[in-house]
């Protein structure tokens, strides 16, 4: 097994296990996290395709992904606080109302 | 001994995998959110190790600057605001956990099946793997300055709107 095989399987992995934690884990929190984890395993399938291929743009789309993940938790941690305040719980169960 | 060090990158890339892996893992098993945190930061500091391996100095450091020290400092600050007692987090699965499983399976399976049925990348014939921070901030500022500023617009739109949500809960409280 080669250097780029096991950095992309590690990448599928860490994917896979960051939709899976978004999908089973009832903590608004932790789904935020899991949703890291996704762009976390995003990012390692970037830099290992640039590393491979020599070039720049991966890097640079890696760069733009941090910011874009800053981005997020900068307007997902309000929401979250304020979800929190009006029904006093993490749990994801207590907000089917908003269901439409 | 020799043959330790000469494959020294290999076996370090390969205990930073099974480490980030396992941190991964102990995230879906977690109960308590910030320990799921501690987890996922240690997953993160493995990752900007792979990153640091493959010679990708200046990502491995903003890995660690941004992720670590700006984005789960910052998730760390709201699992400490929020209350440690709620009932939410004693249950930790919802009742999607078979459906949840399954579906993850039959999507790592696709994934896998993409990847090798294509024949990956073709390896880089005799050119230069890995590049340096110079190679990357002139192709950055040269060709990708538009959507640099992109992002920074991005960045202060969210500000704004974190601002407004704020706003909007203040007006409702009085």
């Amino acid at each position: 097994m080669d250097k780029v095989t096991l950095l992309l399987s590690l990448a599928f992995a860490l994917f896979t296990i960051g939709l899976l934690g978004v999908i089973v884990r009832r903590n608004v929190l932790v789904m935020l996290m899991c949703m890291e984890l996704m762009l976390n395993g995003v990012n390692l399938s970037l830099v290992t395709f640039a590393h491979q291929m020599g070039s720049t743009v991966g890097a640079v789309l890696v760069f733009l992904v941090f910011v874009v993940a800053t981005a997020e938790i900068a307007i997902a941690i309000p929401i979250v606080l304020l979800l929190v305040r009006n029904k006093r719980t993490l749990d994801l169960a207590a907000y089917t109302e908003l269901k439409g | 001994m020799a043959w330790l060090l000469a494959n020294l990158d290999t076996l370090l890339l390969v205990l930073f995998a099974v480490c980030a892996l396992i941190g991964a893992g102990l995230m879906l098993v977690l109960q308590q959110p910030m320990r799921v945190a501690l987890a996922l930061i240690s997953t993160m500091v493995f990752l900007g190790g792979i990153y640091g391996l493959l010679g990708v100095h200046f990502i491995a450091a903003f890995q660690v600057l941004i992720y670590v020290g700006a984005v789960m400092v910052f998730m760390v600050y709201a699992i400490m605001l929020l209350d440690p007692r709620d009932p939410g987090v004693m249950r930790r699965y919802s009742g999607l956990l078979v459906p949840g499983v399954v579906v993850a399976a039959l999507f790592l399976a696709a994934l896998g099946y993409v990847a090798w049925q294509d024949a990956p990348v073709p390896p880089n014939a005799g050119g230069p793997t890995g590049f340096g921070l110079q190679q990357f901030a002139v192709a950055f500022l040269n060709e990708y300055w538009l959507h640099f500023e992109l992002t920074s617009v991005l960045l202060v739109a969210a500000v704004v709107a974190a601002i407004a949500v704020i706003r909007v809960n203040r007006g409702e409280r009085g």
